[in-house]
Formats: structure tokens, sequence, C-alpha cells
């Protein structure tokens, strides 16, 4: 049994990424950003679209939560907990992998 | 109630029922994914299939200009997901074609497959095309049943073959499990099967009674027992396996208490294209049969989905029932499957007899203790007959 089969657990160095099967792409018809993934469609809202926008795997929680902080004005603490939530869920839902 | 009264007659009343909301007429939207039956062609023979009873030939099917076209307005008309199907989708040699221009769209491609006919060549040629995910079907975990099931030699053998494959070339896998009685006991094992295979998810799919599972209901159908043990044994899976395997449940129509919100709703999200170009509603709407289907081959997609009758008759609120109108639920549930309230109740714009607040729910405990402690019928295959 490989290493993917344990639940991986968000730490503020874990670095999100999204899989190839998981995508975020505007739909230009509908005006929207759009997650695809098998047998879904997910029409997140636009703080987690820049927050998943910037899950590329080479930032970490932390990197993120610093460039949030900066763009939205806010504690980069308060942010990092959110952000580590969000990333969490959407691990937890097999959407974003950790390295 | 005096005391005299039998139960039939009170079930037959009318029932008082709050008074019907004032609503919006629906805005009609563009669709989010399409089921494309590129044939009825399979290997396999399942009693359950949800193809229709009357299944085409070859001869019947879209060419591949005629679906590439339809393809196309899908994706113009604002289309994100569709689910290559069948029948056997990688019996079409025109698949790649298919992935390809969807893939060059933007669209997410789901393969639908059995997985016995596949080579690996023809796999990793899907991926490079484009293909974004494959959804295996697994009939038993049992070689044996399994080959009973899909009257077929071989077929699970050359399923896990298939899905080591699908690792190989890094796509994601679903494994798909149609549950019946047969088979319910081992959804365990189904779920263990997953994690062996590298599985993102599973469908745990309690079979619906259309089509060929209509025919097939007393082979087919779980008794309460079953369904109770494959519940906990699903909540267990669930709690156990969180972040590491998506399982998604289907749960059985005909023990619920409420319906499924079937389609996500009639004509709101999704279509589905037959493999001779009519587009329905749901896959098993050929069953309504007082409605006419317009085919993609000779209409445009965007006036069958915006304009056509079949679409847009059960769009909305008003032609429910008084019941399901006024009811708290019917946002989640939007009166369940038009196809159930036809085969069960006789008109499909009745609340689906899924529904415990439904006139006719008695129907379905009738129908499953007629089979209970009683020994299955064999299959009636699936079989495409002489046209």
């Amino acid at each position: 049994m490989d290493a993917a089969r344990t639940r991986a657990i968000v730490d503020a160095a874990s670095r999100p990424n999204m899989p190839r099967h998981v995508r975020l792409q505007l739909n230009e018809l509908r005006d929207r950003y759009v997650v695809l993934a098998p047998e879904k469609v997910m029409w997140p809202d636009p703080v987690s679209v820049d927050v998943l926008k910037l899950c590329d795997g080479s930032r970490s929680i932390a990197d993120i939560a610093q460039q949030l902080a900066a763009d939205y004005n806010a504690p980069p603490e308060v942010i990092q907990t959110d952000v580590m939530e969000f990333v969490q869920e959407w691990t937890d839902k097999r959407l974003l992998v950790l390295s | 109630m005096d005391g005299q009264t039998v139960i039939g007659s009170v079930l037959d009343a009318p029932r008082p029922v709050p008074a019907r909301p004032v609503r919006p007429a629906p805005v009609v939207g563009p669709p989010l994914g399409m089921l494309a039956e590129l044939t009825h062609r399979c290997p396999l023979q399942c009693g359950y299939c949800s193809n229709p009873i009357q299944l085409l030939k070859a001869n019947r099917e879209v060419d591949t200009a005629g679906w590439l076209s339809i393809l196309e307005q899908a994706a113009d008309l604002g289309i994100l997901q569709i689910h290559l199907s069948g029948g056997e989708p990688t019996l079409r040699p025109d698949l790649e074609q298919f992935v390809a221009l969807l893939a060059r769209k933007g669209v997410y491609t789901n393969l639908i497959t059995a997985g016995t006919v596949l080579t690996r060549d023809r796999l990793f040629a899907l991926r490079d095309a484009g293909l974004d995910h494959v959804q295996l079907s697994i009939q038993s975990v049992r070689a044996d049943l399994s080959d009973k099931i899909g009257n077929i030699k071989g077929g699970l053998a050359k399923k896990l073959t298939l899905a080591g494959w699908v690792q190989e070339a890094g796509l994601p896998l679903t494994l798909n499990a149609p549950v019946h009685r047969h088979n319910i006991m081992d959804t365990g094992a189904v779920i263990d099967m997953a994690l062996e295979l590298g599985a993102d998810r599973v469908e745990i799919a309690n079979v619906q009674y259309y089509g060929w599972a209509a025919v097939n209901k007393a082979a087919l159908m779980p008794e309460w027992s079953q369904v109770l043990e494959q519940q906990a044994v699903v909540e267990a899976a669930r709690e156990r396996l969180k972040g590491v395997l998506n399982i998604d449940f289907v749960t059985p129509d005909y023990y619920a208490k409420y319906p499924k919100p079937c389609m996500g709703g009639w004509a709101r999200d999704v279509l589905n294209v037959t493999p001779e170009g009519k587009v329905l509603p749901c896959h098993a709407a050929e069953s309504l049969t007082d409605m006419r289907f317009e085919n993609a081959t000779e209409t445009p997609l965007a006036d069958i989905w915006y304009k056509s009758e079949s679409f847009n008759r059960y769009r909305g609120y008003d032609w429910m029932t008084d019941l399901c109108a006024s009811c708290e639920r019917v946002d989640n549930c939007f009166g369940g499957c038009r196809c159930q309230a036809m085969a069960l109740t006789g008109n499909a714009a009745n609340a689906d007899p899924a529904c415990s607040k439904s006139p006719h729910h008695h129907l379905m405990a009738e129908i499953t203790g007629g089979y209970a402690g009683s020994e299955p019928p064999p299959f009636v295959y699936r079989r495409i007959a002489a046209q």
C-alpha cells in the first residue's frame, strides 16, 4: 500500500498543489471560475479562487497566507488559520495534494 | 377517522396540503454536464443495464462527423463535463477524436467503461488525447459472480489489468460498483479493492429500477436487512477513509424516505444523448412514452435545451402536484424521478413514489415485500434484439 493511502494532514510547511485531474479554469460564458474534478463541477467564491491560484506546489501554506495577507490587508495569523482549514478540507476531498 | 376505514381508502383519500406558494418562473441557464451514450454495443449483458430495452444496432449510431458536431455544440452551449459512455464506448474507433476535440474546448472528459476490450496502447492514446478521468465498472469482486452477472468469461481479470494501466498512465480512477442482492454483502470488499487499485473514488451504486433493471427487479432487489448492513459498512468506511478515498453512495430508492434529486432536477443541469442522437433530459426518459425527443443531428442542441417541449415540460414548479409544489423539500428533490413516477403511478407528474409523503409510497414496500425471502429468478440478460 503506497503513501497516498493515508490521510494527509496540513501544516504551515505543506505545499498544496492541484493534481493533474483537478482543474481550475475561467468559464468565459458564465464569467466565473470553475473547478472541474471527477464527477464534480464546483463554483468557488472569489476568495477561494485566490487561494487555489496560489496552490501551485511551490508555495507553502505560510507563503500563501503571507501573500493573501498582503493582498487583503489582513493579519497573517488569521489568514493562515483559514488557509489551513481550507486546504485540509480540499485535501480530504482529494482535490488538492500536499508535498 | 371512524375506526372502520380500511388502510387503502385512507391512503387514497385526498390529504390536506398547504396552499401552493407562488414561485417565479425558472430561469434556464446553460447545462453543466452531458452523458454521451456513444453506442449500445457492449460485451457485457448485465441485467441492470441503464440502457433502454430497445437497444440500437451499430448501423443506427451517429457517425464520427455527427458526434464531433454534437460534442462541439455541447461545449459551445456551456457544458463543462462530458461522460463518454455506452454500452461500451471504447468499441467506437473514433473515441480518441472525441476526447481530443473536448480537451481542445476545455471540457472535462470522463470515460465510463466496463474495461474488457480496452488495450494498454489505446488507453495511453486516450490519455495523450487529453482524457481526464476513467470510471471502471465492477460487477463483483468474485470472478465467478462477475462472470455470471455480466454473462462474460474472465471479465474481472481484464478489469483489474486495466486498472493497473490506468494507474500507470497517471489517470485518476473511479471504481463503479452497481449493487443488488447478489453482491450487496461484498460492499466492504469493493471498497478494499478500490484502495488496492489506487482509485480516488468508489461509487457504491444501488441499482435503480428502470430499463433492464425493471425487467430484472425480482432477480436484483435486496432485502431490508441487507440494505441496513450495507449502510453501516459504508458509513464506517467513510469515517475510516476520510481524505484517503472518496466514497459516493447511491442509496436504494425502494427503501428510501425521500426521493433523490433525479438528474439534479429535470433539465436543470444535464442532458443525455443516445447513440442515434436523440437528446433526453435523463437516460431513462424514453420510458415516458407520450414524450417526443428531438435529435441533435437534425436540431441544434441549444434549441433542444432551451426550447423543446420535452426539456421544458418538467422544469420549474408549475407541472407539480400540490403535494410537491407546497413541500418544504421541493428544492432538495425537485419532485424526484419522473420515470419512477410514471412506472409506478402511471403519471409522470406525480411525486416520485420513493417519497414517504406520496400517496403511492406503499407501492414500494409492496414490491420489496413481495420479493423478500424468495429465491431470485435467473437474470434476463441485456441483448440487442433484431430491429
